[in-house]
């Protein structure tokens, strides 16, 4: 029994205000806390898109599934955690980097596809986008340099091919 | 140009009354002005009550005992949160119910204005849905789809929080909004799958026992569920919500199971090899650790709420959908297995572990509960409240309709039954209404009697005095050593001189020998309503009972005898 399996779920609710509450409520109630969270307008502006991420026991998980269902400003909520979906981050890095540094920390950041977004004396801001756990390798190869700062979007997910996203 | 406009609150009176609400219940306040002026020229009737609190019971006691919706309209601030306790009543037990809430004018909200409270974010967690309204022009949709809520599928409580400028606020009265709802699911049709799976389950089983719910009695399944136990010779235990989904007096009929079930209840669930849960949530007064509940039973659950599958016990078969057409639909699958040892064993316990109390020496609530059920027979409706004499009430009234059995399951609010008894004499004024009530919980809400003397509503009020908060004292008593604290009710009232305070009739019975003539009197005055005041011994406890945490076979089934003689075994 997985007792801790990191979830993702995702849910397209109407765009009211109160809906989050809502929908923090139902995790808050279980004691699950919330790894991430994304909210967006969704492609139709009466929908907004939320990505969840959450760890925790799957029994639980899959009540609160249903109870965020039951909610009436929910249109639907599904659990990703074992299909294969289209899943991305973006994380804003600003590592300590003196001039002698720079070369290092710069090869270690096109490796990853990392873009550097803003640069000074001593510092260096990059850019990395893609999966989650990319995004974690990033963050150990940098982690000797010196991370000053660190922000990560949450993950956002899309199905693959013509399926629509749940 | 000359287009008759109205207020929003006139408006939303029109869509309550063209919906069949006829009554609503509250008590105003300076941010629902508004809606109590509409109310002075409307054809709604309001029930002015004394406390927030008692029009959300008396709109739950309404909703009970008649299915209809029952509508609470109050002020902002501690008004709207002085519904919180009723709401959170409503929404354990599924009453529908529509609470709407005055708020502050809109430039206002958020600053801390004068009786504001975010009552819209302290309801989220305690009902079906809630609202609140920003333009004037909603007011009807919003009304349309809050009842909709409410009422469908299974019901609960919808808040609504309506601004003060815009309750005032003039509006066109042709012009409604769409409803617009995506997110509110259609009530589920049964996998004919399920259906056939739990039909096979059924046909096999040897020893099988039917738990019926309040989702029997919300859904009208009485007699779709009367037809199957017959069909299939199984025996029916009822919920405390489920009581009278099917009736006490059947041959069939086990009773209430869990902490306080009958011994032959519990011992049939405990023996069975199949449970069908029907319209049951399997609450922890039932089932205790959920792990130690009937392993060796094999598991069928039919709920309308996908939420209550697998949230407490694992079940092999699972049937979502309304239970009345559930069962219909699982009938033709249904061929009768031979379940007559079973019966016969039932019957057995039935014969070695009955109910019984003492009726010699001093009074006992049992008795008095169970003479004024029979007196006033099946067709009356009986409320409770909560402790110690609801569960007697639950073990000695005897019901045969569920709308006529009124009482608070999941929340377990004190408080709740001289308020539900109000609203269900209101919904059904041609019934016979009694409410039996301790001397603490009916202190909580006692304020309504002028509600219920100034609508003239003949309802008997049975008060079990045993000068204690009952059940709290029985758990002091049986797993705290009689550590006694904070249970002893000195400073009760006269509940006779209260009683005549209010304009009110009162009875007071102390002795075994009175109790019919008492009673007799009671049912007898009809012009108002009245108090029987029952002084009972002190230290009864409810028995059979099952300790928290243990199994349903771990239960006391009587009261330990350490002295062989008279009453108040537990000194």
């Amino acid at each position: 029994m997985d007792q801790s399996m990191k979830h993702t779920i995702s849910l397209l609710v109407s765009n009211k205000p109160g809906v989050l509450t809502r929908v923090a409520l139902v995790f808050a109630r279980r004691g699950f806390n919330i790894d991430s969270l994304v909210v967006s307008q969704a492609q139709s502006p009466e929908f907004s898109r939320m990505n969840i991420e959450a760890t925790g026991n799957e029994r639980t998980l899959n009540l609160m599934l249903t109870q965020l269902n039951r909610l009436v400003d929910v249109i639907h909520a599904v659990d990703h955690a074992s299909d294969d979906v289209i899943q991305r981050e973006l994380a804003l890095f600003k590592v300590n980097c003196t001039p002698d540094k720079r070369t290092s920390v710069l090869q270690i950041a096109d490796t990853f596809r990392g873009q550097t977004v803003d640069i000074g004396d001593d510092t260096i801001t990059l850019q990395v986008t893609g999966k989650s756990t990319k995004v974690d390798a990033f963050h150990t190869m940098m982690s000797p340099f010196g991370i000053m700062e660190l922000v990560r979007t949450g993950k956002v997910l899309m199905s693959r091919g013509k399926e629509s996203t749940a | 140009m000359a287009k008759k406009m109205k207020t929003a609150a006139e408006v939303m009176l029109d869509v309550l009354y063209e919906n069949g609400v006829r009554h609503v219940f509250g008590i105003p306040g300076g941010n629902s002005i508004p809606i109590y002026d509409a109310l002075t020229h409307h054809p709604l009737n309001l029930i002015l009550t004394r406390h927030e609190q008692g029009a959300t019971h008396m709109a739950d006691g309404y909703a009970r005992s008649s299915g209809k919706i029952g509508v609470v309209c109050v002020t902002s601030g501690p008004g709207a949160t002085n519904t919180l306790t009723g709401i959170l009543t409503a929404m354990m037990d599924s009453v529908p119910m529509l609470v709407i809430t005055g708020q502050s004018i809109t430039p206002n909200i958020g600053l801390d204005a004068f009786q504001e409270a975010d009552i819209l974010g302290m309801s989220f967690p305690a009902v079906k849905h809630s609202y609140m309204i920003s333009d004037p022009q909603d007011i009807s949709r919003i009304i349309k789809e809050a009842l909709h809520i409410a009422t469908s599928g299974r019901p609960g409580p919808v808040l609504v929080d309506i601004p003060k400028d815009i309750s005032a606020s003039l509006i066109d009265p042709e012009i409604e909004n769409d409803q617009d709802l995506p997110g509110f699911k259609d009530i589920p049709v049964a996998d004919p799958v399920d259906i056939k799976k739990a039909a096979e389950l059924m046909n096999r089983a040897l020893r099988p026992v039917i738990l019926a719910g309040h989702g029997v009695i919300l859904s009208g399944a009485g007699e779709q569920l009367m037809q199957m136990a017959e069909k299939m010779n199984i025996p029916v235990t009822t919920t405390l919500l489920g009581k009278g989904g099917f009736p006490d007096t059947h041959d069939l009929s086990l009773s209430m199971p869990g902490m306080h079930g009958t011994a032959y209840a519990n011992k049939a669930l405990t023996g069975s090899d199949l449970i069908i849960a029907i319209g049951a949530r399997w609450d922890d007064r039932i089932t205790g650790v959920p792990e130690n509940f009937c392993p060796h039973a094999r598991k069928i659950h039919f709920d309308i709420d996908s939420v209550e599958i697998r949230k407490i016990i694992p079940v092999d078969c699972s049937v979502i959908g309304d239970a009345k057409a559930s069962i219909e639909a699982l009938l033709p699958h249904l061929e009768p297995g031979d379940t007559a040892r079973w019966i016969k064993q039932i019957n057995r316990w039935k014969r070695d572990f009955p109910l019984k109390y003492r009726k010699e020496g001093k009074l006992r609530a049992q008795h008095i509960i169970e003479e004024l059920a029979t007196m006033a027979g099946t067709e009356a409706i009986a409320c409770t409240d909560v402790g110690q004499h609801q569960m007697w009430a639950a073990h000695f009234v005897k019901s045969e309709k569920g709308e006529n059995w009124i009482t608070s399951g999941g929340a377990g609010t004190m408080g709740f039954g001289l308020p539900s008894a109000i609203g269900a004499q209101l919904a059904r004024p041609e019934s016979m209404v009694y409410t039996i009530v301790g001397d603490g919980s009916f202190q909580m809400t006692l304020c309504e009697l002028a509600t219920a003397v100034i609508n003239k509503l003949p309802i008997k009020i049975l008060i079990v005095n045993n000068r204690y908060l009952g059940m709290v004292r029985q758990w002091q008593h049986m797993f705290y050593e009689n550590r006694l604290t904070g249970v002893d009710l000195e400073g009760n009232p006269d509940f006779i001189k209260l009683a005549s305070a209010y304009g009110m009739k009162g009875f007071r019975v102390k002795r075994s020998s009175d109790v019919r003539k008492t009673l007799k009197a009671a049912l007898k005055w009809n012009e108002g309503p009245c108090i029987i005041e029952a002084v009972v011994e002190q230290h009864d406890n409810v028995f059979p009972m099952v300790p928290a945490g243990a199994a349903l076979d771990e239960m006391i089934i009587e009261a330990p005898r350490r002295k062989r003689s008279g009453e108040g075994e537990d000194q």
